[in-house]
């Protein structure tokens, strides 16, 4: 049952992933992501009907609290980070085109 | 007195009856990182004059009795995932390469407050993601039993650090064994708790539900002194569990008697190098003589828990790795023509090859038409490995295995065959799956003088059970550090 990756599936990928692949990384990642899929296409062996996904093993709740204020503004030091900054603000290129 | 041989315990100890001062422990440990780190490579960052700084504070405090934890004054070392404020946090990614969070993870507060001194950030697999500190976009750590091998991973420098001597105690995180395999590797303790035992708050995310952050360190009574240290409820963290029994030092004594040991037969079959097995099953015969009940079982599914791992991980990364956008921090590609180039740019130039691959791994199994037959099925077969460790731990208090199924291999030996590398995590990566705590501590050494390591698996919220028979094995055997740290200093190695 080997998985066949085909070129528009790396495109359409790559899209969700917001990746810029070359020629050769998209060559090399359909090889790597069918023989990924052939080696999880493995779980296929177990009969899950009935069973559950679990995400978290544990029962996880949200959990809330009061919308307390407990540190202070830090913008400077979080500007410091940044690639670009314009008037106290992060600066990126055209948003539209 | 040669404070390097001390443990982080006896250490803090010497240092509360004056024998020993802070300021000597740090120098000590920069010394020996010096002689030894053109070899060994643990460190990304080293904080000579911060720690220097930290020591007298410390000292301070700890001469004025505010200061009196266990360890109190002893030099450590934090894997390069983990927010460190002010201090350079890489991820040992070129996205990351030049990051300055402004705030410090928990579990990095929790050390600092309790007294130790951070001397610098250890490097890794990029984001946490591979098996061997190979895919570091700042080169290589190389293990301090023989440099031509690795030191595993991805905490590969911080289980090196704490082998060569270069710190007394280190943070690591496991997603998938990160902690317990390179501790084999490397011939150095390290525990992996409960999830949801040590806060997440300030860890850089791989796989939100399988990480956890834990230590490493060259004795089982400091490692669990340490996780007694990091283990707290956060309300930051909302997969924080609120534990009552974090008191893990309780559990340090020399008794097994009656103590149930499982040892799964489906881990000792074909793949696992023969040399190991018989290390591995000859701890078990000293915890049995000790009065342990030693038995095989099948635990089952076992060779499900890789493919339903990576398609799990690959899908939480992602999405935990979309935040790296070139707008707010890290790496911006050059000359982009507007908003969405320089995303797609900034992410293709900033993240290393098997980042990409998981990535993309990821988004495919999470893409409609793909999710419900890989991510869902695999959160399925994660419920029945799940019941599979329930079933086995209502007839065993721990479950006894290797590690990994060889010791480290060669340098350059890995990378090229991803799935390869990918099935050295068969003995480690179900535990993340069914969030159970494991430890792993050195059991022997192969006939290339590397070691070998016993890993120790308990039910969730069972570490004690885990930590008495760590430390009832330990008690049968000396530690014994690499040469390294006498006769290798400063050689380099090319």
């Amino acid at each position: 049952m080997a998985n066949i990756i085909s070129d528009e599936t790396i495109e359409y990928v790559s899209i969700l992933a917001k990746l810029e692949l070359s020629e050769q990384e998209k060559k090399q990642a359909r090889k790597d992501m069918a023989r990924m899929l052939d080696y999880i296409d493995k779980l296929n062996e177990l009969d899950t009907t009935g069973v559950e996904p679990v995400s978290h093993v544990f029962s996880v709740n949200n959990v809330f609290r009061e919308d307390v204020v407990t540190n202070s503004d830090d913008s400077q030091n979080m500007l410091k980070n940044a690639p670009a900054v314009k008037e106290q603000s992060y600066k990126v290129p055209k948003t539209v085109l | 007195m040669d404070v390097l041989n001390m443990t982080a315990l006896e250490l803090s100890e010497k240092i509360k009856k004056r024998e020993v001062t802070v300021e000597e422990a740090v120098k000590a440990s920069l010394e020996q990182i010096k002689s030894v780190e053109k070899t060994v490579h643990a460190y990304v960052t080293i904080d000579e004059k911060g720690a220097l700084k930290k020591a007298r504070e410390i000292q301070k405090k700890i001469d004025e009795g505010e200061l009196t934890g266990p360890l109190a004054g002893v030099p450590v070392a934090i894997k390069d995932n983990m927010c460190t404020k002010d201090m350079l946090t890489t991820c040992s990614s070129k996205i990351l390469g030049n990051f300055v969070p402004t705030y410090t993870a928990q579990a990095v507060e929790n050390m600092e407050a309790a007294g130790m001194i951070i001397l610098g950030k250890t490097n890794m697999d990029e984001f946490a993601m591979g098996s061997t500190t190979e895919t570091s976009a700042f080169g290589v750590t190389r293990n301090p039993w023989n440099p031509e091998h690795v030191p595993g991973g991805s905490s590969g420098g911080s289980c090196a650090a704490v082998a060569a001597g270069e710190c007394f105690l280190a943070l690591g995180s496991d997603t998938g064994g990160s902690i317990r395999q390179p501790s084999g590797f490397c011939g150095v303790t390290g525990i992996k708790p409960t999830y949801g035992t040590v806060s997440r708050y300030g860890l850089i995310a791989y796989g939100s539900s399988l990480d956890q952050i834990g230590p490493v360190a060259r004795s089982v009574s400091d490692c669990v002194a340490a996780l007694e240290v990091l283990a707290s409820y956060d309300k930051k963290d909302s997969t924080s569990i609120k534990r009552e029994d974090c008191d893990f030092t309780s559990a340090l004594v020399d008794d097994v008697q009656g103590l149930r040991i499982g040892i799964p037969g489906d881990y000792f079959g074909e793949g696992l190098d023969t040399e190991v097995k018989a290390a591995v099953l000859k701890a078990a015969e000293i915890l049995k003589e000790k009065g342990a009940i030693v038995e095989e079982f099948d635990l089952s599914l076992v060779d499900y828990a890789i493919p339903a791992y990576y398609t799990i991980a690959s899908a939480e990364a992602s999405s935990n790795l979309e935040r790296f956008d070139g707008v707010k921090y890290g790496y911006r590609a050059k000359d982009c023509e507007g908003l969405h180039q320089m995303y797609k740019r900034s992410r293709s130039e900033g993240f290393g090859e098997e980042v990409k691959r998981r990535i993309m791994l990821g988004s495919f199994v999470l893409s409609s038409g793909y999710y419900d037959a890989y991510y869902l099925k695999a959160l399925r077969v994660k419920a029945m490995i799940k019941q599979a460790f329930d079933r086995a731990f209502s007839s065993y208090d721990v479950i006894l295995g290797p590690s990994a199924p060889t010791t480290a291999p060669k340098l350059g030996q890995s990378l090229s065959d991803p799935l390869k590398m990918y099935l050295g995590d068969i003995y480690t990566i179900s535990a993340n799956l069914a969030g159970i705590p494991g430890m792993t501590l050195p059991c022997g050494k192969d006939s290339n003088g590397l070691p070998i390591g016993l890993q120790l698996l308990g039910n969730c919220f069972e570490e004690k059970k885990i930590i008495r028979a760590a430390y009832s094995y330990e008690c049968s055997r000396n530690y014994e550090a690499p040469e390294i740290a006498a006769s290798e200093a400063g050689k380099v190695v090319e």
